[in-house]
């Protein structure tokens, strides 16, 4: 799959896809990398280090400077991979330096496949279940 | 998106790290929403200051920028979550307010006015009609665009620092004229006449609005303080950052063929649902931040009267200084309500500590239920100081 580019970077791991939008601010615990948000399809679930795909941001701006204080606590994940990435997540990401690509199908992608992701070219593939 | 030499040498890195991070998110958010170029900023106005809503994350982030990062256009800052002078007094927890202090101290390392207002064209801040410029603070974003006639999408915090250390933006939204045309007519038919009025008004057609920029027709004049709550509370209701007034503000628009009319029950309604039952504990004033002819109403209706109620103030220091050499300060201060310079209850800490607020800002009863759980009373500002006074 190719999209866009938000920050690039290269790098293999698992994804964990939410099929609802994340609110980084109030709704991912920046200390732990669990998801918090009340009834939110990943609550629980801790993102460190994995590749996260979900369809587009939510929440409050300062919703970026959580992404900022996930990566610092090295809880971040390893990648974000959006449908449609808006301004929150993009500035997290860029600010945090997190690779980060948008304008995939994100529905394709289920939690637990391996992906490799050149975010600098805008590519995702799956290398294995 | 094309970058002149000077700002692709930004990018990569040959002006210091905060200014190369500074760029790409400027560029990253060009592409994103389809700029062709980065265009010059004259003025900025940064959001994301108070340390409440920016935790040790925020701070970090502040610290690494302020590194190397040095402002290169007019810059100031929203509201802390504190009174950065008199914090004490208002019962503020000390860690708190050490922590708010590096974040002044980080942004003041920058070469930012750390002023603390959300009203930043009553202290110097004030571009010229047409000036593009960044600035976060919905409140003082729609104000900019709609009554000044300067241009600016509503940035967030790193965004807007971006801007202040490089001096530009990305050309998109309401920086291109065509994206500035009313796209539906309000016509009023009501009773519109004070701050809170215009504060109910702001709710009813930023609800209609639901991110559409509105043309309002019907009202005849408009103070200051009723255009800053007008600006306030349409963005915060579902507006857009950008409103035109026929025949008030600056910008000419088109008229559009949409019309909805604001009947005097439409506002009434308003009104009423800003309204919760009960008393209330808490009065603020000041959101957004007083106009000097406003701390002259207020230090007017308390006179020689003492609060029975806790009442705060929010202003910018500035402003309390020429109320203070007027006289003013000195008749609000002896009725026992509070100055909260540099801060207002929306930023502050006060979740837990009162249960309720009466205040005249129709922004303010929004962020008063959704942040802090607060029973809200909508009232003008005399009403408001009667609560106060217990009349």
């Amino acid at each position: 799959m190719r999209g866009r580019k938000i920050f690039g970077g290269k790098v293999e791991g698992e994804a964990l896809v939410s099929n609802e939008g994340i609110s980084f601010y109030g709704g991912v615990d920046p200390d732990t990398g669990t998801v918090t948000e009340k009834g939110h399809p990943l609550e629980g679930q801790c993102i460190t280090g994995k590749i996260l795909v979900f369809p587009t941001g939510k929440g409050s701006t300062v919703g970026s400077y959580t992404i900022y204080r996930l990566k610092k606590n090295g809880k971040a994940p390893a990648a974000i991979i959006n449908r449609e990435c808006e301004t929150v997540v993009a500035v997290g990401a860029i600010i945090s330096e997190i690779p980060c690509v948008d304008k995939i199908d994100t529905e394709k992608i289920k939690t637990g496949e391996k992906l490799r992701v050149n975010a600098d070219e805008g590519i995702v593939e799956c290398v294995g279940k | 998106m094309e970058l002149t030499k000077e700002q692709k040498e930004m990018l990569e890195g040959k002006h210091g790290n905060a200014v190369r991070k500074s760029m790409s998110i400027l560029v990253a958010l060009g592409e994103i929403y389809g700029a062709k170029r980065l265009i010059p900023v004259t003025s900025v106005q940064i959001s994301g200051v108070s340390y409440d809503n920016l935790g040790d994350a925020g701070l970090e982030f502040l610290d690494e920028m302020a590194k190397d990062g040095k402002t290169r256009v007019k810059t100031t800052l929203n509201p802390a979550g504190m009174d950065m002078e008199n914090w004490e007094a208002l019962g503020i927890d000390p860690e708190f307010a050490r922590k708010q202090k590096l974040v002044i101290e980080a942004f003041e390392k920058m070469g930012v006015e750390a002023t603390c207002t959300c009203t930043p064209y009553f202290i110097g801040n004030k571009p010229n009609f047409g000036d593009h410029i960044a600035w976060g603070e919905s409140s003082a974003v729609t104000y900019a665009n709609s009554v000044l006639g300067a241009k600016t999408n509503k940035e967030g915090g790193p965004s807007s620092i971006a801007s202040a250390l490089t001096g530009f933006t990305a050309e998109y939204g309401l920086h291109l004229d065509e994206n500035r045309r009313a796209q539906f007519v309000a016509e009023v038919k009501a009773n519109i006449e004070n701050p809170m009025l215009f504060g109910a008004l702001g709710n009813v057609v930023g609800k209609l609005a639901k991110g559409r920029i509105p043309l309002i027709t019907g009202i005849e004049k408009a103070s200051t303080e009723d255009l800053k709550s007008l600006s306030a509370s349409i963005v915060t209701y579902g507006g857009a950052p950008l409103f035109h007034i026929d025949g008030i503000t600056p910008n000419r628009t088109e008229v559009p063929e949409e019309k909805v009319i604001v009947s005097q029950e439409d506002i009434d309604n308003a009104v009423k649902e800003m309204n919760d039952t009960g008393d209330v504990e808490f009065i603020f004033l000041g959101c957004p931040h007083c106009s000097i002819e406003e701390l002259e109403r207020i230090s007017e209706l308390l006179r020689g009267k003492k609060v029975k109620k806790e009442l705060w103030i929010g202003v910018a220091r500035p402003i309390k200084k020429i109320a203070d050499e007027k006289g003013y300060s000195e008749i609000i201060e002896q009725s026992g309500a509070k100055f909260a310079c540099d801060t207002c209850h929306v930023v502050a800490p006060l979740k837990g500590r009162f249960h309720s607020i009466a205040t005249n800002s129709a922004k303010g009863i929004f962020y008063g239920r959704g942040k802090n759980n607060f029973k809200t009373m909508f009232r003008t500002l005399e009403e408001c100081i009667q609560k106060a006074v217990g009349e």
